[in-house]
């Protein structure tokens, strides 16, 4: 239930923006979950569903996966994660801490650690829109 | 957009009554074993502790206090188990005995994860063990605990001291509290240490002597509550 935590992140922030615009209802609140963190999708939303004060009641969340494409600093190649390569310890390991990826995951093509996560991390608030 | 997790950080430590971060200027001052002690000494005054491991590349406290096969609990997040009386929090929990090779912005990535997820509950402390120096954690630990008070380590040695003095005058320039400085590993009566810091208009929380039991007593909590170090930390943990 870590996606739990993260939805109330998301709440918490989305309330933020929304009273920063003066919205006095949000309309959506589009979602960015990166696939290294492996969040899952059903237990967001319904933690989202959950969570929501009154100013979400007619909210419509949008939740988008981006893929995780890392870079090798030291060699330059790039390559996708894929889940299905690691042990269940390891995925857990990194669902928690995405950069524990350092850890666990090597460039596959000379072996280094020393690799940038240049997108699908975590999780990210995208947009909210609403009424005023 | 925004980042989500950044929001919810205030809410996660709102039950905690006073942050303290264990710094230095240099590596191998025994910031770790200072933390570690203060915390250990908080816990047998009664107070509620946690303890947060922040050298996320070079994790050590779980070592000090010999915690072994323990884990987070997943509750809405993660909820430190509680060991030796306090709730600790470290990455070794997921790194485990293998290197975490991190730069910069996966440092401040990983710190801000942990701060968003972790539910500390109610405390009267959080201990902070820091890394060394006036690094991304440091800074990052700024912008994100405005009410995070500094306890800054050094040795008798000008190389430490030097370090120390830019840390503690970073901190000033940007109104970050500083509880004091602890001269540990002591070898003889000279009181520049003090002097120095006292002209920084600083408070000296105490002399620790360099105590060669603190080594044997590493991974026995009992035996290091035992040495004359703990009982030093224990001093200055009355003091903070």
């Amino acid at each position: 239930m870590h996606e739990w935590a993260l939805a109330e992140a998301v709440i918490a922030t989305a309330s933020q923006l929304a009273d920063k615009e003066r919205l006095r209802e949000v309309t959506e609140v589009k979602i960015k979950v990166g696939e290294l963190q492996q969040v899952e999708q059903r237990v967001l939303r319904f933690a989202l569903q959950q969570l929501k004060t009154v100013k979400f009641k007619k909210t419509r969340f949008r939740i988008e996966t981006a893929k995780a494409k890392l870079k090798c600093r030291s060699c330059g190649h790039q390559w996708f994660f894929r889940k299905e390569k690691l042990d269940e310890n390891t995925a857990e390991a990194i669902h928690f801490v995405p950069e524990i990826a350092h850890t666990y995951i090597k460039c596959p093509k000379c072996n280094s650690p020393d690799f940038e996560i240049l997108e699908g991390r975590g999780i990210w608030l995208e947009s909210v829109k609403g009424v005023r | 957009m925004a980042d989500p997790r950044i929001g919810i950080i205030s809410e996660r430590l709102k039950g905690i009554r006073s942050i303290i971060a264990v710094s230095s200027g240099k590596g191998g001052v025994g910031k770790s074993l200072v933390a570690s002690a203060l915390a250990l000494s908080l816990v047998k005054k009664g107070y509620r502790v946690g303890l947060f491991d922040l050298d996320f590349t070079s994790p050590s406290t779980h070592i000090i206090l010999g915690i072994e096969d323990v884990k987070p609990k997943e509750e809405k997040g993660i909820v430190p188990p509680r060991v030796h009386g306090l709730e600790y929090m470290s990455i070794v929990y997921y790194s485990g005995d293998y290197a975490s090779p991190l730069r910069g912005a996966d440092v401040s990535n990983a710190l801000i994860e942990l701060l968003s997820i972790t539910r500390w509950g109610n405390l009267d402390f959080l201990v902070l063990d820091m890394p060394p120096g006036i690094g991304d954690a440091t800074l990052d630990l700024i912008r994100l605990i405005k009410r995070v008070r500094f306890l800054i380590v050094t040795t008798p040695s000008r190389l430490a001291f030097e370090t120390v003095k830019k840390l503690a005058s970073l901190l000033e320039g940007l109104k970050i509290p500083v509880v004091g400085v602890v001269e540990n590993m002591k070898m003889s009566r000279h009181k520049s240490i003090r002097r120095q810091v006292e002209r920084m208009g600083t408070a000296f929380l105490g002399e620790i002597p360099y105590d060669t039991e603190v080594e044997e007593s590493i991974g026995n909590v009992d035996k290091l509550l035992g040495t004359t170090f703990a009982e030093k930390v224990e001093e200055i943990a009355s003091k903070i």
